[in-house]
Order: structure tokens, then sequence, then C-alpha cells
């Protein structure tokens, strides 16, 4: 069985979708109990490699049993077993505390709900686990498809419009995948990413190797909303549903990533991207941009979602920065930032779904007196904050070490500059959030009188889960050094110093 | 390495215990303990043994660590007995002005605790600064206590100041120094000695020095007076002090840990840590002058003797530091005697500004003669102990051969006589058509006046049993100079 771990985490998700898709004909009410079923196979059956990956080293699988190039060859090393598992978990952890406000959200669509739930998280293991260029934009355009149709489901006016302008965008990043993909088959002739990898260093010269090389970034910085590629996210992610939302955010900009450090680090090498190519100086400078843009935008928001996914387009600097400073400190940092981000981006969007659980809003004005009202989730919502500032002890300090680290390594002072002005501006934007949540509406002068409003708490479905999410931030901060020695330091190469 | 965990294990605690009792039981009996472990320590480390304890090392060099030398031992032992104290006299400030949100404000206090003990206990540079962060972010609540437009703008101050430099200035340094040095572990004669050149390294000790804002070394000062917002007990625990003292604390473990004595001496920055500390010695006694808001005053007088601190390490002369060091210990009692004072004022009478306070006390005399003994060891005149600190300070000048700097001392002291000895002869002497108050005014709540009373008390014998602070400067600073 679990040799089979990697086909399953694909396979059983997919089947499971149709049976989803045919139950919610059915009885609606089974929907739920078998999404989770296959969520939790998949949870196991990652975790489970990313510990057989642990222990044995890279995993080769051959699926059907035809051997590359001409067959689906599956290579597992320690970064897929890392993100997948992160994938499945939040994935898991994020199904459990929507359920409720799927259920209030659309009632009447729930089977097609978690259908798409189901296949969107199909597509976005299957990007993670498969070891072939070509796959990987078929299970890229499942992703994203069912990622426009997720969105589109949310508010009635807005999120159409702005589902139609991310498939427009997303469309165009994937034909620029495609593209490069098809530059790279016309030279190499392979599709698989081995097999290329151990075909292209003769070529390294090609101008069409080049060629394929650039438009495949682009591609991706598009799919990943790379400043200034981003303009679909925004609207997107704010308008979508909270339960889309909360999963969307934090995996498939992260995924993106993952994909172009696998370019870099196997289908490339980091001396083809670093050095011979010569554009890395500039690929950081752009991330530059892309973290001063990205906060500069975030404050300028009203209401919290927004804000948040304006935070997101500065992470996504963030990790491009880290990965093209082309050290180890810095593809560290991006790596462990791909974690990192993940459960920050779900804790903070998952303190939103229950803000609009309860309040049905999530504009500034709704916030006032949310932390008499709904103290845990506001505190589940400062631990996120402090995790995004970069406070240690929680998981986003050790990632901004790393990448600030590099950053000095490779005299890239500008860098540096941009992650302390992006922190410092997180410490304004969330400390924004937490005087509104925690002074107003005010009361007289010494709050003597002042009567906070009654509690009114999210139900414990949503909070279990947030508080999951929370403690992992600290945990995986605490253990930052167990991920970079077991994890991170094998998927590096030992020529990148 | 209990110490730590002690004040956060009982936060849960205190949060689930709905009864004011029961809660406030809690806190005494988690002050209680901390203060035990740390005492239990205490005869190791004068055995000159020291405790050392790894948490999660995520990378080589740059652990959470603790390790509890001489040094940490004296903050350790001043914090943690000053917190039963301040706990008594929580109880009886919060009570008597019936505060909201009592349960949040002792779960704070307790987080503020552990993250002190944290500072002191931590073995490197990466350890202090995460609890040098939780500590500025669990003092964010108690500062902001009362939840008005004032308590807001002073906490975006407070945020602003401590957040800001510590992110923008003593991050990256620390950053730069790992680069460097590759590692962050404090050592007796400091890490970065032959990593860098001059100016690099000047640059890092200016990042440092000014990263750590909680020392209030001006121009960073302004978050000090704004904080005063607090409730009286917070000003009293946490800005007399736990988070002052933190940033004191942290710029000492930078200059001898970091740098250490030999570096900048050889690299000649003594000077302009002098020197800096020097104005803000003076600018702050000046301040403190003008102002007629009592707790104000504080803490402009708070700037300034924490300043004598950082002063005294930066003669880096053993004396110097010695007394630099043990006024980390004189300070503290005597200046949380001054803010229980202002508090108590303010619990029996409202009274917060100092020309309102004209015959107070005869209506409080416990109260005033507390201020009186207090503001003579700030003072640093006998029968107190500030006097044994500032005498070493002046001898540390002298043997640094820097008069300039005596002249600082000495003149400093007249203006510390200056701005509290009206305060004390205006509360007694006055014609009493003068006097302010009728005679139903009495003394504050018990809570308030026995733990003045007592801090009062240790102020005066501290002058005639100083030895474990005296033994545990002088244990530090020798291991430093190896004489």
């Amino acid at each position: 069985m679990s040799q089979h771990y990697p086909t399953l985490l694909v396979t059983v998700p997919l089947l499971a979708a149709f049976i989803i898709s045919a139950a919610g004909w059915i009885n609606k009410r089974l929907c739920f109990p078998f999404a989770v079923a296959t969520l939790t196979v998949a949870a196991y059956s990652c975790v489970g490699l990313l510990f057989r990956v642990l222990h044995e080293g890279v995993v080769h699988y051959r699926l059907g049993g035809w051997p590359p190039p001409w067959g689906i060859a599956y290579y597992v090393d320690q970064l897929n077993g890392l993100v997948l598992s992160v994938i499945s978990v939040s994935a898991l952890i994020n199904l459990i505390a929507s359920k409720r406000s799927i259920e209030r959200e659309f009632p009447e669509k729930i089977g097609p709900f978690y259908t798409l739930y189901v296949l969107f998280v199909t597509g976005m293991l299957g990007i993670t686990v498969t070891g072939d260029a070509f796959n990987l934009y078929v299970l890229l355009e499942i992703g994203s498809l069912t990622g426009y149709a997720l969105i589109a489901m949310g508010d009635k006016d807005r999120a159409p419009l702005a589902s139609l302008n991310y498939l427009y965008m997303g469309t165009i990043g994937a034909c620029f995948y495609l593209l490069g993909v098809g530059y790279l088959y016309i030279v190499t002739g392979s599709l698989n990413m081995v097999d290329i990898a151990s075909i292209l260093p003769g070529l390294y010269q090609s101008k069409a190797v080049m060629t394929a090389f650039i438009i495949c970034m682009v591609g991706m910085w598009i799919k990943m909303a790379f400043f200034p590629l981003h303009g679909w996210l925004p609207n997107a992610y704010t308008f979508a549903p909270s339960a889309s939302s909360s999963l969307i955010a934090p995996l498939m900009t992260k995924v993106m990533i993952y994909v172009m450090i696998r370019f870099i680090l196997t289908v490339f090498t980091p001396k083809f991207a670093f050095s011979t190519l010569a554009v890395s100086d500039s690929v950081v400078w752009l991330a530059v941009i892309a973290i001063v843009m990205g906060a500069i935008f975030a404050l300028a928001q009203r209401d919290l979602k927004k804000m948040l996914t304006y935070i997101i387009v500065a992470e996504v600097g963030y990790m491009v920065g880290g990965a093209w400073l082309g050290n180890r400190a810095g593809m560290t940092g991006a790596i462990l930032h791909i974690v990192n981000d993940a459960l920050m981006t779900l804790c903070a969007f998952l303190v939103v779904g229950n803000i609009v659980y309860k309040v049905k809003g999530y504009s500034f004005e709704d916030l006032k007196g949310l932390f008499s009202k709904m103290p845990f989730t506001m505190g589940a919502f400062v631990i996120g904050a402090l995790s995004i500032i970069g406070v240690p002890p929680t998981c986003g300090f050790f990632s901004k070490w790393y990448l600030i680290s590099g950053a000095i390594q490779a005299s890239h002072y500008g860098f540096v500059v941009a992650l302390l002005f992006s922190s410092l501006v997180n410490v304004v934007l969330f400390f924004r959030i937490i005087e509104i949540g925690y002074y107003e509406p005010f009361g007289d002068h010494h709050g003597h009188d002042h009567h906070p409003e009654p509690m009114a708490e999210a139900p414990l479905s949503m909070l279990v889960p947030l508080f999951i999410v929370a403690a992992g931030l600290v945990l995986v901060g605490l253990y930052t050094g167990d991920i970079v020695n077991h994890i991170i330091q094998f998927v590096i190469p030992k020529g990148l110093l | 390495m209990l110490a730590v965990l002690v004040s956060l294990l009982v936060t849960p605690i205190l949060v689930s215990s709905r009864a004011s009792n029961v809660r406030e039981g809690w806190t005494f009996v988690a002050a209680t303990a901390k203060f035990l472990i740390v005492l239990s320590m205490l005869p190791t480390i004068l055995k000159g043994t020291e405790i050392v304890y790894t948490v999660v090392e995520f990378l080589p060099g740059a652990a959470i660590k603790f390790r509890v030398d001489a040094l940490g031992m004296l903050f350790a032992i001043v914090s943690s007995s000053l917190w039963i104290v301040t706990s008594a006299y929580s109880i009886g400030y919060m009570r008597g002005l019936k505060e909201h949100s009592q349960t949040r404000y002792f779960c704070f206090f307790a987080f503020a605790l552990s993250s002190t003990i944290g500072v002191a206990f931590s073995a490197n540079l990466l350890t202090l600064y995460l609890f040098y962060e939780m500590l500025s972010l669990a003092t964010y609540p108690l500062v902001t206590h009362h939840q008005d437009l004032e308590a807001r703008s002073s906490g975006r101050k407070y945020l602003l100041y401590i957040m800001g430099t510590s992110i923008g200035l003593a991050l990256p340094a620390m950053l730069i120094c790992y680069n460097l040095a590759g590692t962050l572990e404090f050592s007796k004669q400091g890490f970065l000695a032959g990593t860098a050149s001059k100016p690099l390294l000047g640059l890092l000790l200016f990042m440092l020095i000014f990263g750590f804002a909680k020392a209030a070394i001006m121009p960073l000062h302004a978050w000090l007076p704004a904080a005063m917002v607090a409730p009286t007990p917070v000003s009293a625990l946490l800005h007399a002090v736990a988070v002052v003292k933190v940033g004191v604390f942290s710029v000492v473990r930078v200059l001898t840990g970091v740098f250490g004595t030999n570096l900048l001496l050889s690299l000649d920055f003594s000077p302009f840590i002098i020197f800096v500390a020097s104005v803000t010695i003076l600018v702050g006694s000046f301040i403190a002058l003008t102002q007629d808001n009592l707790k104000r005053l504080l803490a402009f007088s708070t700037i300034a003797q924490l300043s004598y601190i950082v002063l005294g390490v930066g003669l880096l002369s053993p004396k110097g530091m010695i007394g630099g060091i043990v006024h980390i210990a004189m300070h503290a009692f005597g200046k949380i005697t001054l803010f229980f004072c202002a508090g108590a004022i303010f619990v029996a009478t409202g009274k917060k500004n100092i020309s309102e306070m004209i015959g107070i006390g005869r209506r409080m005399p416990v109260t005033m003669a507390a201020f009186f003994i207090a503001a003579l060891s700030i003072t640093g005149v006998p029968p107190c102990g500030g006097f044994l600190s500032k005498w070493y300070l002046v001898l540390g000048s002298l043997e640094a051969h820097q008069i300039a700097i005596l002249v600082v001392l000495l003149f400093s002291s007249l203006l510390n006589a200056c701005y509290f000895m009206p305060i004390v002869y205006k509360a007694f002497f006055c014609r009493p058509e003068e006097a302010m108050f009728k005679n139903t005014v009495q003394e504050a709540p018990l809570f308030c006046v026995v733990p003045l009373v007592v801090t009062a008390l240790i102020s005066i014998i501290l002058l005639f049993y100083p030895q474990p602070f005296f033994r545990l400067a002088s244990m530090m600073v020798h291991s430093i100079t190896g004489t």
C-alpha cells in the first residue's frame, strides 16, 4: 500500500470527486463526510510519503509500470513531500473549519462545492507530485478551472467578474507555461523533468532553451501573482466565499512558488538560472518592488480581507526574491516560507471566515469591539499577525531570518531593506486592526462603565481548526531547525553555497 | 529553567478562574514560586558555576538557550521579588479604583514577567530578542488598559518606538553579527572581536544600542512618558523595573557579551556611549524639573537614571561597571516606591498633579515618608541604597579619568534633589489654609500602603546589606576583566 502513496494521493481525490458529485444528488449531507474521508486519505498518504522520503531518500514511482520518458513517472523528494503535506493538511483543516459557513452561504450548492473543493486539492497535489512537465500543465488547469468556479460562487455582484478576470490572466499564464514546455520539448524531445534535466546541460547556450526558461518563469509569475502581474489576485480572493478564499489563498501561490523552485533546481540548474542568464539580480529587484508595493497597497485598504490579499502579494515577493538570491540561505528561506506562509495565510483567512460567519462583514467598520465579542478568534488572529510581522517564536520570524541572512550574504541590501520595511508596515497594518477591535467603540473616560458587548464566538467546529493552525505557527517555528536539517538541506544541490 | 515557565503556566489558570480571590491567589503562588526558584539558583551562581539549558537549536550558534550568570541573576532577583510586592499593590490599586478587565490585566502581567526573566537568563542575542519582543507585546495591553483615545495614541507611540527600533535596527544588526561571527552566543569578551572593520562595528554598536529602545536613551525616550497612561502598578513594575531595565540590561549585554570591553576599549567607542548617556542624564533631569504631572516627572527621572547604568558600563572601568550594574537594583527599589506612592495618592485622592498635592503629607504621612526615603535613594544620599551605586559610579569615573563625567554625576544629583525635594517639602510644610485636603482624606487601602513601605525599607536596608548585589556585580565584572 505504502509504495502506492504517490499515485493514491492524486487518484483517490480525483475519483472521490465524482462520487461526491453523485452523492450530492442523493443526499447533500453525504458530501461532507465523503470529502473529509477523501482528504484524510490524501493527507495520510502525503505525510506517510514525507516520512518515507525522510527515511529512504528519493522515492521513484512509475505509473502503470511504464518506464520514462514514455510513461508517467513520479520522483518524490523531500521538497515534494514537504509541500504535499502542507497542501493536504491545510486543505483538510480548512474543510472541517468551513463546513458551517458553506452550509450558510450556499445551502443549495453543497454538492458541487465539495466536488470542486476536492478537485482543486487534486490539482494542487498533482502539480506537486508529478515529475512530468506536461502533466503539470494539465493538473495546473484542473486546479485553476476549479479555482475559478470556487471563486465565482462568492459575492453575487462582484465575484463573477473577479473570477472572469482571474480566468483571463490565469489562462494567459498557463499558456505561457505551456509554450515554454513546448520549446523544451522541441529542443530535448522529452517532457519528463529528470529526462529533460539530463539532456539540457549541453544546450544551455541555446537561445531556445533560454527562451523556454524565461517564458515558463513568466507564466508561473502570472499564476503566483508576482507584482506587477498580480492584478487578478486581490479581487478574486476578496470576493470569493470564505471557504474558497481560505482554501485557495494559502495554496495556489505557494504551489506556484514550488513549481518555480522545482524548475530552477531540478529541471534546469541553479548555475544556469543564476549565472548563465545573469538576470537574478533584476528578479530580486522586481521582488523588492513587489514587497514594497504590496505593503503600500495593503496600507491603502479599508477592509480586512483585501488587506490580506495585498499582504500575499508582498509575501510572494519574499519567496521569489529569496529563491533568486542565488544562495543557500535565501533558497532555504524561500522554501521555509512556502510552509510558513501557507500556514499564516490559512490562519488569517480562517479568522476572516469566523468573523464573516458571526458579523457578516469584513470591512474595518465591522471589526469594532471584536476583542470582547470574539476573544478566541482574535487571539488566534494576533498569533497569525505576529507570524506575518515576524516576531519570534512564530514561524514567520525564522523564514524571514533566512531570507535576510541570504540577502546579506548576497550583499543585496535592497532586499534587506524591503523585508524590514514590509515587517514594519505589517506592524502598522495589524495593529491598526487590533486597535479597532480593541478600543472601539470608545467607552467613557476610564472605561469604568465600559460595557463590552456580550461574547458571540464562532462555533467550536470553526474555532478548533483555527487553534490547531495557530498552534502550528508556533510549533513549526520551534521546529525550524529540524525542518531545515532534515528536509530542506537535502533539496538544495550541494553546489549552491 | 522553570523560572521562566512558572508564570507562563499560571496564565491559563488565571483565565479560567472567575472569582477574583482565586485569581489573585494564583498570582501570588506563581510570584512566590518564581522568586524561590530564582533564589534556589543563587548559591550555585555565587560559587561561580553557570547553569545552561538549551531548549531548541535552529541554527548552529543561534539556539533558544538559557544561561544563568551573575548579571542575569541580579536582574532576575530584582524583578521577581518586586513582582510579589507589585501583585499585592495591584490588588489594592485595581480594586480601589474598580478597574475593568482585571483578569486580562493579571494574565498579561504574568506573561510580561515571564518574558523579563527570559531576557535575564538569555544565553544569546536571539533568545534575548525573542523575549524582548514578547515583553513588548505582553505589555501593550497593560499600557493601553483604559482602552480610551489617550491610551490608543500612547499605545501607538509605544509600539512605534519599541517595535520600530527592534525590527528596524536590532534585528538587522543581529543578522549582520550572525553573518560576521557565525554565532550569537554571549561570551566574556564578546564574539565580534576581529570580525569586521571599525566603521562597521561602530554602525552595529549604534544599531544595537538604539535598537533596544526600551533603554530610553535619548532621542528614543518619548515612549516612556507616553506610556504613563497605564495603571500605576504597571508603570511601577514595568516602567521603572521590568521593561526599561530589560532595555538597559540588553544594552549592557550588548556592550559586555557581544562587543566585549577589550574591543570597545581598543576601538575607542567608550566616549560615544558616555556622551549619549550623559546627554540623556542631563536633559532628562532638566525636563523632569518642568513636569507637574507626578507620573510624568517620575518617567523623566527614570530616563535619566537609566542612563546612569549605561554610563557606568560605558566607562569600561571595573568600579564604574559595578556601580552601573548595582544601580539596576538600587534604582528599581527606589523608583518602584515612588510610583507606588504616586498611585496611592491617586487612589486616595484622585490627584495626579504635583501642584494639587500641597499638604498631602499631613493626610498620608506614611506614603509621603516612603516617598521621601525613595527620593533620597534616587538622589543618592545616605541612608539609602542609591548612595552606594552612585558612589561606585563616581569612583569609576575617577578611575577612567573622566572628570567631566564626575561633574555630570554630581550636577545630576543636584537636579534630582531639585525636583524631588519641593514635592516632599510642600507635602508636609504648609500653612493650614494652604493645605488642599480635607480631614476626610485618608491613607490608601492597606494593600497599597504595605508594599510601598516594604520597598522603601528595602531601599534603606540595601545601604547596610548590599552584599548580594555587589557580590553578583563584581563576579560579573571579574569574569570579564579576569582579575
